[in-house]
């Protein structure tokens, strides 16, 4: 397999990754870093690349294996992910500012869930797979897959009504 | 008409029953400009997660570190097999023609020095027999001496005696 064949498998879902990754460690740079590791490591086995049934979802499923093993040993280290794009929360000023701020604070909403629900959120509204690849990817049951994301959606929507409505965090 | 059939879906996605299509027909509505105002606390949600769809990852991968690796591996085996080259005949295969000669050489050398000091030896033997025999003589005129000393006993005798 020469490189460009490699790109071209790796071309579609490479963001995918990226957005899982982010959507994880919650840092940029972190992210990236996860993205390379993982883009690198299926080159390094690129041999056996066309054994794999779906190469994508497998390399949904490394993703999601690696960066729970980052934050665990993060959270071994002591060392939490400092990240910090949303100060300056100033409330209606314009209606412009309003609604990146309220996009803001979906994302926000969406770091308070716990990780399963976030991956599953981010797979499923974000990524837009259907639930049989989400299944395959966590290495879940479709049903329970259902019942986290309709907590989880649940979760944002209630967040979002009050912050909404009474402008408070 | 169309407000009932959104939020009839909005039930269903809040419960996760929704399909991936309908989900599509609610993400267009609320990316629309025509939400209904007691529906406004959905849309960052919608368009957050549309904005995220876009988001990219724009860093490059040095995809050929394998192959650089390889070659450095190869640079090593090649040195590591010229030193063995080097040395291995010296340790293992013994000296070679030109050396074997040399010392050939200097061992005929070194008998021909030892031949000579041995035959200067054996003329030293042969002039140590030599002062054998005259020890041997030494002991008789010795000998003849002590019968001297006997004689002059004898005649200290007489002269005391006179």
């Amino acid at each position: 397999m020469t490189q460009s064949d490699f790109v071209n498998i790796v071309m579609p879902f490479k963001d995918k990754v990226f957005r899982l990754a982010k959507r994880l460690l919650v840092s940029e740079q972190e992210a990236e870093d996860a993205t390379q590791e993982i883009l690198l490591k299926l080159w390094r086995h690129k041999e056996n690349i066309e054994n794999y049934k779906n190469v994508e979802a497998f390399s949904m499923t490394m993703t999601k294996n690696f960066c729970l093993d980052r934050l665990k040993s993060k959270q071994a280290q002591n060392l939490k992910i400092v990240h910090s794009n949303y100060q300056d929360h100033n409330v209606g000023l314009q209606k412009e500012v309003e609604v990146r701020d309220s996009l803001s604070w979906v994302e926000k909403i969406m770091e308070t869930l716990p990780e399963q629900q976030k991956m599953i959120v981010q797979l499923r509204d974000i990524e837009q797979y259907d639930f049989e690849e989400i299944a395959k990817m966590l290495d879940m049951k479709e049903t329970a897959i259902r019942v986290a994301l309709s907590r989880a959606r649940k979760t944002i929507r209630e967040k979002l009504t009050n912050t909404h409505r009474y402008g408070i965090k | 008409m169309v407000l009932n059939r959104i939020e009839e879906l909005l039930e269903k996605y809040d419960n996760a029953e929704t399909t991936l299509q309908e989900e599509q027909e609610l993400r267009d509505y609320f990316l629309s400009n025509q939400v209904a105002p007691h529906l406004e606390h959905y849309k960052p949600m919608f368009q957050y997660f549309s904005i995220s769809q876009k988001e990219e990852f724009t860093k490059d991968v040095p995809l050929k570190t394998t192959k650089r690796y390889f070659y450095q591996w190869i640079s090593v085996a090649a040195v590591s097999i010229l030193m063995l080259g080097i040395f291995l005949p010296r340790t293992l295969l013994g000296p070679s023609a030109e050396e074997e000669r040399q010392a050939m050489e200097t061992y005929e050398q070194t008998m021909e020095a030892l031949s000579l000091v041995s035959a200067g030896m054996n003329k030293g033997k042969q002039e140590l027999t030599s002062l054998a025999m005259v020890s041997d003589n030494l002991n008789d005129g010795m000998s003849k001496a002590g019968r001297l000393g006997e004689f002059s006993k004898a005649t200290n005798k007489i002269f005391k005696n006179n």
